[in-house]
């Protein structure tokens, strides 16, 4: 089966000892390592990307993202309330989730395009930073409509200062600063090593998907069509949206997987403190329980065939 | 040697809301506090600590009786609706009463 990314067994695997309810488990200061490790080196390849191109090229293309990706959960809040009939603290949250995005989904289709040979723009991910937050702010922002009492100065503190954010852009600036030359010691350890991690983090993910397969049941099928088809619509609108700003086939890829690609790991922690009357178990149920394996198996291929398709037409 | 009794508050709840509640805890008048990573059950279900969003941390404070009341009223109303916590008050017998 060569189309199979190898990582991806892992998360298999990783979900498979859950459902088996094997003893493994990851401990948690491994998980954090991992994470810090992945945003780090995700951001410092990005910077050392980033170097390679004048920095208004990137401005105008990154602010078009933005607004295009602030169209997810805009309209998926209606959808959330007017289909799935959910409360808006709830219907809020869980648009900021598919808003926002997700790193390691971002992680694997960069590694899925970087083992077919198919090279992206390396700014995508500035596209990541700039997608992660500003759904978070419009989510809270629809939850709590015509409230008081939003704690922002918190929110704004947990968005921002989370450990996501000052990772990813950390890395971005010293491998902008440091150039491919400067990083070229630190090859080894960030770039040699990173599929393996990557390889060890999503079988931690299998694992804590198969443990919370149980808040499925009670997501309900509305939720469940949701969390398909949600990500499809958004990828729809990354390929469009790729192709107006002239970006390569495996930029177009990526981008549809990012406004595919559902946060679990910044936005629950978000509006657990800014929406506290949202279902936890309801948003990362979809978002991690639906959304991020069904990107990782069938979505990343899948937009990669469609850009493909697009840039074949397009020519 | 002085022994004098003084309350332990206990509160097992969400790691999310472990900056909140300090904050919380020491405008109510904790003068300090211990927390510790915490997993277990309870009536929100399984919370594993297997990542962040399902992990518990136990924060438990030395305090006189009207700040452990006020603790208690105080974080009752604001997060028991929405998030899961558990608090208990017990009496223990510390050293040095000065400082709690």
């Amino acid at each position: 089966m060569p189309s199979v990314e190898p990582v991806i067994l892992f998360f298999v695997l990783g979900a498979i000892a859950g459902f088996v309810r094997s003893d493994l488990k990851i401990p948690g200061v491994l998980y954090e390592a991992l994470s810090i490790f992945l945003l780090l080196a995700i951001g410092l390849k990005g910077g050392v990307e980033l170097a390679r191109y004048p920095l208004l090229d990137v401005v105008l293309p990154a602010l078009a993202v933005v607004v295009v990706g602030a169209l997810i959960p805009l309209v998926a809040f209606p959808v959330l309330r007017g289909v799935g009939k959910l409360s808006s603290a709830d219907a809020g949250s869980i648009a900021a989730h598919y808003g926002s995005v997700s790193v390691v989904t971002f992680a694997v289709g960069a590694s899925y395009l970087a083992r077919l040979g198919e090279a992206a723009e390396g700014y995508m991910t500035v596209f990541l930073v700039l997608l992660e937050f500003p759904a978070l702010m419009i989510g809270v922002l629809l939850a709590r409509r015509g409230e008081q009492g939003t704690p922002w100065r918190q929110v704004i503190h947990e968005v921002f200062a989370g450990k996501s954010i000052v990772l990813l852009i950390g890395g971005l600036v010293i491998g902008w600063v440091a150039g491919p030359g400067g990083i070229a010691p630190l090859d080894r350890l960030f770039f040699d090593l990173f599929k393996g991690l990557l390889a060890f983090f999503l079988l931690e993910m299998g694992l804590v998907v198969a443990r919370r397969f149980g808040d499925l049941r009670r997501a309900g099928f509305f939720l469940v069509a949701f969390a398909v088809l949600m990500p499809l619509a958004a990828a729809g609108l990354g390929l469009v949206t790729g192709m107006l700003l002239g970006l390569s086939v495996g930029g177009v890829t990526l981008l549809a997987t990012l406004y595919a690609s559902a946060s679990y790991i910044a936005a629950p922690a978000a509006m657990r403190i800014a929406v506290p009357q949202a279902n936890p178990a309801l948003s990362i149920g979809a978002a991690l329980g639906i959304t991020f394996p069904f990107n990782l198996v069938v979505g990343i291929p899948l937009y990669h065939r469609l850009a493909q398709h697009l840039h074949h037409v397009g020519a | 040697m002085e022994l004098t009794t003084r309350k332990l508050l206990t509160i097992v709840t969400e790691s999310a809301l472990e900056d909140t509640l300090v904050h919380d805890i020491e405008n109510l008048g904790a003068r300090g506090y211990t927390i510790t990573d915490a997993r277990g059950k309870g009536g929100r279900g399984m919370r594993d600590a297997t990542w962040a969003p399902h992990a518990n941390i136990r924060l438990e404070v030395l305090c006189d009786a009207d700040t452990a009341q006020a603790i208690c009223t105080a974080l009752r109303e604001r997060y028991y609706d929405n998030y899961s916590m558990v608090m208990y008050v017990g009496e223990v017998v510390v050293l040095r009463p000065e400082k709690f």
